[in-house]
């Protein structure tokens, strides 16, 4: 007889189908022949959708063009959380897989008893139910809304990866053929009857207080419907979006602003004199930390603030009708966005009613959740009317919040046979996640500026393993004595979230800057170094793969001008490995002219969705480790326009070749941010590959070329 | 007041201050929002339409600047039906991943094939100078202009 384990752990279903139990919650089964896909996880131009669709259908034996999609609302979607980490394959895409396969189990043993037969005698084409014996029925005429009004079980089965049809397909994008033809594909293509257009006039700087104001003369402006002041926020509502920015532009010449706090240098290094309110937590360590080999090296790696930089400011739609509101957003996190929403408003969250729409790519949390508040506080002067609230890029510039300037210093001891036997790792940041839905506080802009202004809550990081500032720290390599510590600062100057892979872009950029510079302390080829610290066979897999594409010479050297260098990572160290190598050529600049990369993410389910990802993450990451830089001075950003803050053009792209080594054994994960550290990191090798100086600060500028060359 | 613009062949009339950027007019009155806002100041590209053969951010322009001159959107180049061999090659190369620069994208590489239907790789690059994409889709939408101007030129 079998003994009753109470400490046994719960069993928990895949991925947000734990907390989302409800069948009907994810699917629908129509008359009409379709089948309504429900995700609480949003489309930011990554793909998701279409991956889900593939999924879905997979498991529901179904033709991929039956799937219909609802975006998500907090009116009816499951509860996902937050679009982020590159978790939506295995958050929503294992729920999906799941429920749809349960749902097949339930048309079929439905059908079985309506034709009956034997489930074994039934076999399913594209919602058509036939038994071996003859006899067919179809999903469409079976289907009843009770079918799926239960919670999922636990002992469902899923297809074997051999069976798989539509998944490892590279269906094109579901959404492509409408932005390619102008359709309104964004919320900034929103056109409700009656819409009015909203801007707010933003503070001189962080923390600086609007002093008295008349703005009688704004309010006389042509087509302005209302001037809104509430402590520091300062806003108008106009017929037309033209009037609207320029009776913005009206009230920013006539305000006069209290400053804030003054800035600091702009110097990542200023990390370091917070030391006294760093919280110091050491994250990882193992074996003998007191063993000295025969050499000791150390080195320090920084990045800077960098912004989002989303092609399209942020922008949100919100309509009042009495003491609800209906919303529009391109925000990540639609349920968490509610949550702070209700605070500042004071109303029940069903009482506000939030629906995703499309923005532009995001990498992260930039301003789609403040415009939205903005939306919503500028509506509320309107009632009844919709209000479409859209930034200015010097808003969006100034405003976002940005990923953390980060200090890294590494050391290690190398044997005499130059093999690693003791690494350190140390870090300084400010936090990498302020979203909205954090505990303590409300994260959204506007609240702040507001006159019964509402405290954001306390900065901090997503937890290991994960992580956030401590994202990726933690050496993949086999290190039999090691030791990570991380100084979180969370007090920030200028206010810090979530970009691409977090505290993973520099930790990781770190990390293999100085696998190089100890390659070369032990007169090692930087691709075997690598190969003989890891045991991991998917990591070696992905490094080899990548050296034999670029035809890859032990110890090959740059030739004063052309170089190369390798990159690689695990993202989180337990999603997608990914290996790079750059190919520079440094004149007054540095230009990356060949990227090549390999990317493992064990099953891909839509494999040239999964090549975008990477390509444009190498080249995002190769234009924010080359060329980006929040400035600010004392008062305020001074980063206001694409002059200031320049990015890869297509003047300047590199030619890239990207090579997937599919696993369908293997689960899937997510592709969008595992390139970020091993580009940056390829990139920082190939120039000292080139040229024989290393630069350890990003971005890799010219001045900086300079300054390592005249050493 | 009143301005007549032609918009994709068509006179439209429009009902706007004449100092409102072009960009505005086609968006909130003509309903044209393939054309996008990103920058509004004739950095990024997003906005890009073609004026009498030109491209050309709308953003920058003011109505009055652009009254008898022939406008076209990206709306005019071709429906889900009728696809531009250029939208049929973003199709093929999947060449876009959030898609908010793809209408200015598509404008500037048609006014260049217009004139050229066999552009070397630098001559597309340097037609899309002024057009930014932060998703990085760059090597596709390039390889996407190639195999567009190669249908063109079976066409021909």
């Amino acid at each position: 007889m079998a003994l009753t384990n109470s400490t046994a752990p719960a069993r928990k279903l895949p991925g947000s189908l734990d907390t989302n139990r409800r069948l009907e919650r994810w699917l629908t089964i129509n008359a009409n022949g379709t089948v309504t896909l429900i995700t609480g996880k949003v489309e930011i131009g990554q793909g998701i959708l279409t991956a889900l669709i593939q999924m879905t259908a997979e498991e529901l034996d179904i033709d991929v063009s039956r799937i219909r999609l609802r975006p998500a609302s907090t009116a009816f979607s499951p509860d996902e959380g937050v679009t982020s980490g590159s978790r939506s394959i295995q958050d929503s895409g294992l729920a999906l897989r799941h429920a749809a396969a349960e749902a097949r189990d339930l048309l079929l043993a439905r059908a079985a008893q309506k034709l009956g037969v034997t489930l074994e005698s039934l076999t399913v084409k594209d919602g058509v139910i036939s038994a071996r014996g003859g006899g067919s029925v179809t999903y469409w005429e079976i289907a009843t809304p009770d079918l799926l009004a239960r919670e999922a079980s636990f002992d469902v089965s899923t297809k074997l990866p051999q069976e798989h049809a539509v998944v490892g397909s590279s269906l094109a994008r579901v959404d492509i053929p409408g932005k390619i033809t102008g359709s309104p594909s964004f919320v900034q293509d929103m056109m409700l009857p009656g819409l009015l257009h909203g801007r707010v006039c933003r503070p001189a700087g962080p923390g600086a207080v609007l002093r008295a104001i008349d703005f009688r003369e704004v309010e006389q402006m042509p087509g302005v419907v209302a001037v809104l002041r509430d402590g520091s926020f300062l806003g108008v509502v106009a017929e037309r979006e033209e009037q609207a920015i320029r009776a913005e532009r009206r009230l920013a010449r006539i305000t006069q602003w209290t400053p804030g706090p003054e800035l600091p240098a702009n110097d990542p290094r200023q990390l370091l004199a917070l030391q006294a309110e760093a919280e110091t937590e050491i994250i990882n360590t193992k074996g003998d930390l007191s063993v000295a080999g025969t050499k000791q090296l150390s080195a320090e790696y920084t990045k800077p603030y960098i912004a989002h930089a989303a092609l399209a400011p942020s922008c949100s739609v919100a309509q009042w009708e009495g003491n609800t509101v209906k919303i529009w957003t391109h925000s990540q996190g639609i349920y968490p966005l509610r949550g702070d929403m209700a605070q500042v408003l004071g109303l029940p969250e069903q009482d506000i009613v939030i629906t995703h729409v499309e923005g532009a790519g995001c990498y992260g949390h930039n301003a789609a959740d403040d415009v939205t508040l903005d939306a919503v506080l500028l509506a509320r002067a309107v009632p009844g009317k919709p209000v479409r609230v859209q930034w200015m890029r010097e808003d969006e510039f100034c405003w976002e919040p940005f990923s953390s300037p980060m200090v890294m210093r590494l050391n290690a001891s190398l044997d005499d046979q130059g093999n690693i036997v003791n690494w350190g790792h140390e870090l300084w940041s400010h936090a990498h996640s302020t979203r909205p839905g954090s505990k303590g506080g409300v994260n959204l802009l506007a609240a702040w500026h507001l006159e019964k202004a509402l405290p954001a809550a306390k900065p901090g990081n997503p937890p290991l393993p994960g992580g956030g500032s401590h994202r990726n720290a933690i050496p993949l390599y086999d290190f039999p004595n090691q030791k990570v510590t991380n100084h979180l600062i969370r007090r920030s100057p200028l206010r810090t979230s979530a970009l691409r892979a977090l505290g993973g872009f520099a930790n990781a950029y770190a990390i293999e800057c100085f696998m190089d510079e100890l390659a070369e302390a032990a007169g090692a080829d930087p691709v075997e170094y690598r190969l003989r610290h890891l045991k991991d066979a998917r990591a070696k897999a992905v490094i080899e793969k990548a050296a034999q594409m670029a035809q890859w010479k032990t110890r090959e050297k740059g030739d004063g001008e052309r170089g190369r260098g390798i990159g690689f990572a695990r993202y989180k160290n337990l999603a997608a490995y990914i290996a790079v190598i750059a190919e520079v050529k440094v004149e007054e600049e540095v230009r990356v002219t060949k990227l090549w990369g390999t990317v493992d993410v064990g099953q891909a389910i839509n494999p040239d969705g999964v090549l975008n990802q990477i390509e444009g993450g190498m080249i995002q990451s190769a234009s924010m480790a080359l060329k980006e830089r929040v400035d600010f001075d004392k008062s305020a950003v001074t980063t206001r326009t694409w002059d200031e803050y320049p990015i890869l053009r297509f003047t300047e792209v590199p030619e890239i070749e990207v090579a997937l080594i599919n696993r369908p054994e293997a689960p899937p994960v997510g592709a969008g941010e595992g390139t970020q550290g091993p580009v940056a990191a390829a990139i920082g090798n190939a120039i000292h590959n080139a040229l024989g100086a290393r630069l350890r600060d990003m971005p890799f500028t010219r001045e900086r070329i300079v300054a390592a060359l005249s050493v | 007041m009143n301005l007549v613009l032609n918009v994709n062949g068509k006179a439209c009339e429009v009902r706007a201050d004449a100092e409102t950027p072009l960009l505005y007019a086609l968006r909130n009155d003509l309903g044209l929002v393939g054309t996008r806002y990103g920058c509004g100041l004739g950095q990024c590209g997003s906005c890009t339409v073609i004026i009498d053969g030109k491209a050309v951010q709308s953003c920058d322009v003011p109505l009055s600047a652009v009254v008898g001159k022939q406008i076209s959107t990206v709306e005019a180049l071709g429906t889900a039906a009728t696809l531009h061999p250029l939208q049929r090659a973003f199709i093929a190369e999947q060449a876009a991943q959030c898609g908010y620069c793809t209408s200015g994208i598509l404008m500037a590489a048609k006014a260049l094939l217009d004139v050229n239907t066999d552009p070397t790789d630098a001559e597309i690059r340097a037609a899309l100078e002024r057009n930014l994409c932060r998703c990085g889709t760059h090597s596709r939408i390039l390889r996407a202009i190639k195999r567009a101007a190669k249908e063109l030129r079976g066409k021909g």
